[in-house]
This record gives structure tokens, C-alpha cells and sequence, in this order.
């Protein structure tokens, strides 16, 4: 029984999946997604299986096709392949053909092709009401590092005195991460919403005051700008910010300060859809684990450019979580600067668009990356 | 200027198109522009023509790959972006083979920048090897049976007419069985090489 039901689903998933479902049916099996978190994740699970095969079937095909082209045109004589004698000739062919590519490099321009998508666009559906914002309670951590840094900061005190006061109750946490070397930072709005007084920790343990710049709540971005004397500018950052739609199955990764923890945390996992909860366009869905105080946290991809901002889970699915994609972030920051109009120091900003961690180990990358990821506590 | 310009990007544009879709007469034309240029590449540089082909032909995969996605933007000419791509791939493959590889070649002079391209590749390409190995391990009738349904796109009465089963229910349900077996297979390579 347990079997035909699972072959029955599996039809289902695969029929959904290709869009052969009619009105009715569709509508019937997303309302069954929705209160079935565990058919969810089977069907995201399977259309990332069933992508894989496909693009196996795709590329024997394609590679079929190329080598009947190859014998075509070698017995045609249109390509060198099988006429081709002694070294003389090949030097000769390719410096003719290192000028073309000489004038074909400088004739560059920018084509962009739309190509509607050929794979399976669907967006899943997971209600509103359950997604959970990774906001953290990090009152009794913050209250312990402040006991630790209470005599350094007292020592601070006494030379300037017109700083605020230090004893500040924290009550709320994510995390936050570098846009700019200069002190700019980008966490959810949800994270300092309602705050006061905002601090920002990095992994070694350093406090710095910082203040909201921007905000936008529909997008769930805020932009912070540490203001403290202590802060010294932090090199270019390592990481870039990726403008377009990533793929899906794309492997991504993320550092971030979960709830409970004062460690920088690591985790990893994929792109599981295109589109985040209700089939919102603005975000993503990921397949990683997610926890309370990693709001905040960069997305990255395996080249080092963050594609998406961690912001939410779904409450009772394990391993399901949502990003706001990184175009959003230009988004923001083109509004900051519309907001300031004339403030250099905003105009100057601009995002890094080549990372440097292409090709390293993710240890490397790590180490390269922790330094730019700050612990955002609020009050 | 202007206008060379923009009967290059027109015609390349349409060869795109065609090849996102696996037109077989743009395959060809992209074919037939550029290969000589990659063989030339190769050969002079300690390959042979069997080397040029294998490189070309994943160029031209690398490519595909990069037409069929959603949002593609070529900043050069196909000219220009698949010499860039082979010859990444070729420098690699002789560093693999510890070959030495003279400065002249290592240097990105006409090429442009298709790094994140690659590791993408790179990627795909693994992917694409153990799903290969993975049916190749599946036997039969698993492989035909798989194969005949998601590949061929048979439907069920064919299959069961073909393979000898009663009726399409229980092709479905072997065809369930082999699907579960492959996944397997699959999964236990994939999240090894994830970890």
C-alpha cells in the first residue's frame, strides 16, 4: 500500500513538475504542499533530481550532435580535422586566426539575451504566517561580553565623555555584513527595527557603535553605518554582490551568529527555487539549515559573490529557509543615495562587482570572509 | 562602427538562439566559424587533433549551457568567448598532466574573463559524470526501463508493451523502483562530493 501510494506521489510530483496538471488539480496539489511540508520538500527535492537528468539527456544529445557535426564537415572539408598535414600549415592557420581574434576582442559590446528559461519554473507556496524571522533574544549574551568589556570601555569613558552611555540592555540579534570597507553594513530590517541604540560585534569580539542609514521594510533591508572612533576601515571587501538570478541547485554557503552561540557559525546548502514564500520574486528558497539570529547573514556562492540575504524559515519544515536576492542591496543603496543627494562620502559608495575568492579553498574563503561579518545587537 | 556592430551582434545573436535550443544548422555554423582557430590553438601547443576536438566540442558545451541560461549576457564575440574557454581548458588539462606549459601561452592576452563560466562548468560537468556512472551502475531492465520513459519520453503503455509487463501499473511501479535505485546511487556520490 505504502508503495502505490509513493508511486502515485512520485507521478504526481513528476506531472506538476511539467506543468501537465490541469487548474483544478494544480490548485488541489499546492494546497496539499502547503499543509504538507514533507510532500514539499519531495517535490523540491525531486525537480532538483529531475533537473539533473534532464540536463544529462540534454548533453548526450548535444554531444552526439556535435561529433555528427564534426565528421559532416571534416569529410565536407569545411574544418582542417582529418586533411590537416605537417606543423607548417597549423602555424600558418593560426596566426591568421590570432589577428581575428585580436579585432574580435576589441569589437566588444553587450548583447543581452533573454532566453525564456527552459527549465521547470515553479513557485513553491508555503503561507505567509509561517515564516519565521531569525530575530534572536541575545539580551544574556550581550549582558555577558558587556561585563567583559565593561573595564575597557570604562577606561574609554574617562577620555571622552560626551559618548552614550555604555550599559546598554540589548534585547534583539541577527547579523549583518559589509557592503563597504568604510563601515557600511546591510542586516534585515526586521533585525533593528524598533531599536534605540544599535551595537555590531565582530568574530573576534570588538564592539562598535553603529546608526541606521536607510531602511526599507518591504524589501526587509536596513544599511548601518558604524560610528565609532574605534573602528578602523577594513581593506576592499573579498566577497562581491551578484545582480542577477542564480540558478537553481546553485551551492550556496553562509557565516552568520545563530542565537546562543557568540561563535561565527558556518552552513551550507543549495538553491531550492527561484522565488521565496507565496511565490515572492524579490527572494529565494534555500535548502539549508537556519536558525533564530542568522538573519542577516550573506548567501554566498561558490565563487564568493553573496547572492541573497538570509531573512526567514518556515516554521515547521527543517532545512527550509529564504534570502532576499542581492539585487535588492543596489536597489537600497541607489535609494540611500537618491535620500542624501550631494553627501560624497554616499556617492562614492559603490558595490564590489569581482570577487577574489574565486577558485579558493573554502577554508580560505572563510578565513578570508569572517573578518567582514559583524554580530548586530540592538536595543 | 555603429552599424558593424550591430549586424555582428544581430547575426550572433540568432546563432545563440539556435544553439540554445539545439538548432542543428547554428550548431553547425558555430561549428564550422570556429573550430579550426581552437585546433590551431591546441596543436600548436603540444596537442593533438583529438585534443582539439575533445576541448572544442566542451567549449561549445560550455557555451550551450551559457545560451540556455535564463539570463545570458555576452559581453564579446562567440569567437572570442570559446577561444577564452578552451583555452582555460586546455592550460588546465596539460597542468593536470604536469606538461609544462610555456609563458606565452599562460599569458590572457585576446581572451576574456570566464572564470565563474568555468567553475559553473566544472560543476555541471561532475554532475553530468556521476549520473552517468550512476546508470551505468543501475543494469537492467533499470536503464532501458528509465531511459525508455524520461529520455525517450515513451509513455507507460508503450513500456509495458515493450518490456513485457501485463499492464501499465506495473510498469509504473518497476519504473518507481528504479527511479528510488538511481536516486540512491546518485545521492550517495553527489553528497560525498558535497562534503
Amino acid at each position: 500500500m505504502q508503495e502505490h501510494d509513493n508511486t502515485f506521489l512520485i507521478e504526481a510530483v513528476e506531472r506538476y513538475i511539467m506543468g501537465e496538471m490541469n487548474p483544478d488539480e494544480r490548485l488541489h496539489f499546492e494546497n496539499l504542499r502547503k499543509s504538507d511540508s514533507e510532500i514539499d520538500q519531495m517535490v523540491v527535492g525531486h525537480t532538483l533530481f529531475m533537473q539533473k537528468m534532464n540536463r544529462y539527456n540534454e548533453w548526450q544529445k548535444f554531444h552526439k550532435s556535435l561529433n555528427e557535426i564534426h565528421t559532416n564537415l571534416s569529410e565536407q572539408g569545411k574544418i582542417d580535422s582529418i586533411r590537416l598535414k605537417g606543423k607548417a600549415k597549423v602555424v600558418y592557420i593560426y596566426n591568421r586566426f590570432k589577428k581575428t581574434a585580436a579585432i574580435a576582442a576589441s569589437i566588444a559590446g553587450i548583447t543581452t539575451l533573454l532566453i525564456t528559461s527552459l527549465f521547470l519554473g515553479f513557485s513553491p507556496r508555503a503561507p505567509q504566517s509561517q515564516v519565521i524571522k531569525l530575530s534572536n533574544d541575545v539580551k544574556y549574551l550581550a549582558n555577558k561580553t558587556h561585563q567583559q568589556d565593561k573595564e575597557i570601555n570604562n577606561l574609554k569613558m574617562q577620555g571622552t565623555e560626551n559618548q552614550p552611555a555604555v550599559e546598554i540592555p540589548y534585547t534583539k540579534g541577527g547579523t549583518g555584513f559589509m557592503i563597504d570597507g568604510k563601515g557600511y553594513l546591510v542586516t534585515n530590517y526586521h533585525v533593528v527595527e524598533k531599536s534605540k541604540n544599535i551595537a555590531v560585534q565582530n568574530s573576534t569580539g570588538h564592539e562598535y557603535f553603529a546608526k541606521i542609514i536607510y531602511t526599507d521594510p518591504s524589501l526587509d533591508i536596513a544599511i548601518l553605518k558604524i560610528d565609532d572612533p574605534e573602528f578602523k576601515q577594513l581593506p576592499t571587501i573579498p566577497y562581491s554582490f551578484f545582480k542577477g538570478h542564480s540558478d537553481l541547485a546553485t551551492s550556496v554557503f553562509t557565516l552568520g551568529f545563530p542565537k546562543e552561540k557568540e561563535d561565527i557559525v558556518y552552513g551550507q546548502g543549495f538553491l531550492s527555487s527561484r522565488t521565496g514564500y507565496n511565490g515572492d520574486t524579490l527572494s529565494c528558497q534555500l535548502q539549508m539549515s537556519a536558525n533564530r539570529g542568522s538573519s542577516g547573514s550573506p548567501i554566498l556562492n561558490q565563487s564568493g559573490e553573496v547572492i541573497a540575504i538570509l531573512n526567514g524559515r518556515l516554521k515547521d519544515a527543517e532545512g527550509v529557509a529564504y534570502g532576499i536576492e542581492s539585487k535588492n542591496i543596489f536597489k537600497a543603496l541607489n535609494e540611500l543615495k537618491k535620500q542624501n543627494d550631494g553627501d560624497s562620502a554616499l556617492n562614492n559608495l559603490k558595490l564590489n562587482s569581482k570577487t577574489s575568492l574565486t577558485g579558493l579553498s573554502r577554508t580560505q574563503q572563510l578565513k578570508k570572509i569572517e573578518n567582514y561579518i559583524f554580530m548586530v545587537k540592538v536595543n | 562602427m555603429q552599424s558593424l556592430k550591430e549586424t555582428i551582434h544581430d547575426s550572433e545573436l540568432l546563432l545563440l538562439k539556435g544553439l540554445a535550443k539545439s538548432d542543428k544548422k547554428s550548431v553547425e555554423e558555430i561549428y564550422k566559424q570556429n573550430y579550426n582557430l581552437i585546433q590551431a590553438l591546441i596543436v600548436n601547443n603540444s596537442g593533438t587533433t583529438e585534443d582539439a576536438k575533445d576541448i572544442f566540442q566542451e567549449a561549445m558545451v560550455v557555451l550551450y549551457e551559457k545560451a540556455r541560461s535564463g539570463n545570458f549576457e555576452l559581453n564579446c564575440q562567440i569567437r572570442t568567448y570559446l577561444y577564452s574557454v578552451s583555452k582555460r581548458l586546455w592550460l588546465k588539462r596539460l597542468q593536470q598532466n604536469s606538461r609544462f606549459v610555456s609563458s606565452e601561452f599562460e599569458n590572457e592576452e585576446n581572451t576574456v574573463y570566464v572564470d565563474e563560466d568555468l567553475t559553473d562548468h566544472d560543476q555541471k560537468d561532475n554532475e553530468y559524470k556521476m549520473m552517468h556512472e550512476a546508470i551505468g551502475s543501475l543494469g537492467e531492465p533499470c536503464r532501458s526501463l528509465l531511459t525508455a520513459f524520461y529520455f525517450n519520453k515513451k509513455n507507460m503503455q508503450e513500456i509495458a508493451e515493450n518490456f513485457g509487463y501485463t499492464n501499465a501499473d506495473n510498469a509504473k511501479t518497476q519504473k518507481y523502483k528504479c527511479l528510488m535505485r538511481l536516486k540512491k546511487i546518485f545521492f550517495t556520490h553527489y553528497n560525498k562530493q558535497e562534503s
